[in-house]
């Protein structure tokens, strides 16, 4: 292994402890557009939710799966889950997209954890020459000029491999508060301050408590409403605001057991999360990319109990009102058997990473060369489409 | 041997307590281990078979239900069921809480937290989350002093980890009786060799989960959730795992168990064990002759987890003084509540509202981790900004909620930390501007926090 996730946080989270030790600046970042990043954590089956309808070995591999049910019509060719319904007005007005057939350069052992690490840290997967300890949206705002603490937020509890590292970065759970009064506040501050990590949490804490304060409730503290959607509402909030990315997980796609029922959760926890962000974002979400990306994809044949083990090419999501939605992005390897990866799973023929990079590329006008070598180092973005209006 | 009983419970346990003194020696904390496990039976928590009666029950009235329709009397019966389960399993977090606030014989609750964790299993209904922690009371708790290849088995074909990770569903694509509309899943088999034995840095592949899976099968769970292996839905023939043939012309168990002890015995699965007692218990990033000494205990006495505990507690790289890990949620919770000597709460709200809610806040639910590979470990995980926040709300507001009078916060500072209180700390617990303020601060400092 190149690295292990213990070594990435130890190493690289020294100054991202911290990141509110300085007081919390208004500044407004250098540009004006979003970017939110979400990750899908236990590999999403990219194709049970753009399923390649026009492919002929689709429909033999996934004989319960598909149950009669064809899904939306998308482009001819693939059809968005049956689930999905509700993102189709988006996928009419082209802001909503999707790349099939990608992947990180993640092979063959097929763990979630080892998969989502290497999908947050963007690197590659050449044993023993990483040398990188961060997070790869941490090592694009390394290279910004003018960024705060305010820049980029991490929504919800723990902490995220994709966010770690020496830029600043905020984190928070719409559901966290802290009623202390000023002084002890203080005397909280004054505890912590002889250990880092714990100052830096203890003070980012405060930090954010008294913006949302100053906010007068504007967000946070929403009760009884599903956690994705408050936390999507969280992130829609801040991005009015002052940050220009955000990021959240969404769990629960580690679907080897009967599928059909068990998508059912994630893809509602998908479709609201998108849907509240195009809500709550109004004028915004025209210039707001989302991209959500998996660690990896699943197997082409249904197992033995109506659902999918782990495999390698999957999807990403592409979404908001700044990309060139309406279309499926990526070059489709086919589903005969002598075309799939190991005869098993679908052939990755891109890099998840360098669609991403081509989200910050015609978002913030990042040069080629810092995404190729420092965002994602290895990675190449000749050939690939720009995905941003 | 540079034991400090002050550092051993503090380390290896949940802290000191002002009613139970620290252990004496390393000997003393190995000896309790193998005597009687004294906090199960004052505090009992149900074991998974003796909550089958009530499986049984639900599944009648289930029936009554379906043949009688949604007017059925059954219908209000099942709902008073599903409130009971829900209600026990907050009141076992709770039991669980205090088992490790006051057992004189810490080391043995934290090893059951550790062990649980590395064999995390999850209920993915009603029933079956119900029954999560009747799991850990029988398949970890009463295994955790015997040998890791015996702990492996117990957990690994527990009805409960055959349902989570989707095992108890598959059956051999060649069986007898396999019809053609089940067959084989991979989970279990590559969570068995990525997690709970070799490690994922280990030299095994696809084949060998493939291969590991259809020696799974035969496996099954019947509906009164009962561990069955069942031959004629088991796969035909040999496997080949990590170049080692299992079983023949005749599936049997004693071919899983075997495969098992042969994984267990693996070098790989000596280093990725200690490995993982060493992290969990000294340092997110442990000294490497900690690991190879817990590593060479392993191997030279087969797996034997007594020797194991006992090479962890007799390296120095244990006795730092530098206290280097965060406590995670359960763990702050519990030590508070052991400081604190604080009683139990009353009131059928009081587990969801002082215990399982705050600490899903502080991003440790009830519900469990994400996946099989358990709760992370680095400090840097857990010590967020709202993380903090969760953990500085719950020391303000829970001791007060538990306890009618608090104690000086100044006395108390010294008591938790044995002495050891720094400066700022001092100066801040003597100036709070109320009792429930400072201890809040002493709660939520990072030397009470860190272990």
């Amino acid at each position: 292994m190149p690295f292990s996730r213990r070594d990435i946080l130890t190493m690289g989270c020294s100054a991202a402890a911290a990141p509110f030790l300085t007081p919390v600046t208004l500044a407004a970042a250098p540009w004006d557009q979003r970017l939110v990043v979400i990750i899908l954590r236990g590999a999403m089956d990219g194709l049970d939710v753009v399923r390649p309808l026009g492919d002929p070995h689709f429909a033999a591999a996934r004989r319960s799966l598909n149950n009669g049910v064809q899904g939306h019509d998308l482009d001819g060719f693939f059809a968005l889950h049956p689930d999905l319904g509700g993102l189709m007005p988006l996928w009419r007005a082209g802001q909503l997209g999707f790349v099939q057939a990608v992947s990180t350069p993640y092979r063959d052992k097929r763990s979630h954890f080892d998969g989502q690490d290497l999908l947050e840290a963007g690197t590659g997967f050449e044993g023993g020459t990483s040398t990188i300890r961060d997070g790869w949206l941490n090592r694009m705002l390394q290279t910004l000029p003018g960024i705060t603490a305010e820049t980029a937020y991490a929504v919800g509890s723990g902490g995220m491999l994709l966010t770690s590292g020496a830029a600043p970065v905020a984190s928070w759970a719409p559901d966290a508060d802290l009623d202390l009064s000023p002084q002890a506040r203080d005397l909280m501050k004054q505890v912590a301050r002889g250990d880092p990590l714990f100052s830096g949490a203890v003070e980012g804490a405060i930090g954010i408590v008294e913006s949302l304060e100053a906010e007068a409730g504007a967000a946070g503290g929403q009760r009884g409403q599903k956690p994705h959607v408050a936390i999507a509402r969280f992130a829609a909030g801040r991005l009015r605001a002052e940050s220009r990315i955000a990021t959240f997980s969404i769990n629960g796609w580690d679907t080897h057991n009967r599928q059909a029922a068990g998508m059912r959760q994630p893809l509602q926890a998908l479709s609201d999360s998108l849907l509240t962000l195009r809500d709550e974002l109004g004028p915004v979400w025209d210039r707001t990319a989302v991209v959500a990306m998996t660690e990896f994809g699943r197997t082409l044949r249904e197992n033995g109990t109506g659902g999918t083990d782990h495999g390698t090419g999957g999807a990403m999501v592409l979404a908001g009102g700044a990309i060139r939605g309406g279309r499926v992005y990526g070059d489709w390897p086919g589903l005969d058997e002598l075309d799939l990866y190991k005869g098993r799973d679908l052939m990755p023929t891109a890099d998840v990473r360098a669609y991403a990079a081509m989200a910050m590329r015609g978002l913030f006008g990042l040069p080629r060369d810092v995404l190729e070598r420092v965002v994602f180092p290895g990675v190449e973005l000749a050939g690939v489409p720009e995905i941003i209006l | 041997m540079p034991f400090d009983p002050r550092i051993s419970a503090i380390r290896f346990g949940y802290g000191l307590a002002p009613s139970a003194a620290p252990p004496a020696s390393a000997g003393a904390m190995l000896a309790r281990l193998t005597g009687p496990d004294r906090m199960a039976q004052a505090m009992p928590i149900a074991r998974f078979g003796d909550m089958l009666p009530r499986v049984a029950e639900f599944r009648a009235l289930n029936r009554q239900r379906k043949a009688m329709g949604r007017d059925s009397p059954a219908q209000e019966a099942i709902k008073a069921l599903r409130r009971e389960m829900r209600g026990d399993r907050q009141n076992a977090l709770v039991t669980n809480l205090y088992r490790a606030a006051r057992a004189e014989d810490a080391l043995r609750e934290r090893l059951v937290r550790f062990w649980a964790d590395h064999f995390t299993a999850l209920g993915k209904n009603p029933i079956l989350r119900a029954l999560e922690f009747g799991y850990v009371e029988e398949a970890i708790r009463p295994n955790i002093t015997g040998t890791f290849a015996g702990l492996l088995k117990a957990a690994v074909t527990h009805p409960m980890m055959l349902h989570y990770l989707d095992q108890a569903r598959a059956v051999g694509p060649n069986a007898p009786e396999a019809k053609g509309t089940r067959g084989l899943n991979e989970n279990l088999a590559r969570e068995v060799l990525e997690l709970h034995t070799l490690g994922v840095g280990a030299p095994y592949g696809q084949n060998d989960v493939r291969e590991l899976a259809e020696l799974f099968t035969g496996m099954t769970v019947n509906s009164e959730q009962v561990f069955n292996f069942y031959p004629r839905l088991a796969e035909p023939g040999a496997e080949e795992v990590l170049g080692q043939r299992y079983g023949g012309a005749n599936p049997r168990l004693a071919d899983i168990h075997d495969a098992l002890d042969d994984l267990a015995r693996h070098p790989a699965t000596a280093r990725h064990i200690a490995s993982k007692l060493a992290v969990h218990f000294v340092a997110d990033d442990p000294d490497a002759g900690l690991v190879d000494h817990i590593a060479a205990a392993y191997t030279q006495t087969g797996g034997d987890l007594m020797a194991c505990y006992g090479a962890l507690l007799d390296h120095p790289a244990a006795w730092a003084a530098e206290a280097q890990k965060a406590r995670q949620p359960f763990d702050f919770v519990a030590a508070s509540l052991r400081a604190l000597d604080a009683p139990m709460p009353e009131g059928d709200k009081a587990p969801l509202r002082l215990f399982s809610r705050p600490m899903a806040e502080m991003g440790q639910p009830i519900e469990g981790p994400i996946g099989p590979d358990g709760w992370p470990e680095e400090a840097q995980y857990w010590i967020t900004p709202q993380g903090m926040a969760a953990r500085i709300q719950w020391a303000a507001r829970a001791p007060s909620a538990l306890m009618p009078d608090l104690p000086d916060p100044r006395a108390f500072a010294e008591a938790a930390l044995g002495g050891m209180v720094p400066d700022d700390l001092r100066f801040a617990a003597a100036g709070a501007e109320s009792r429930p303020v400072g201890v809040a601060l002493v709660l939520a400092s990072p030397a009470f926090q860190r272990r």
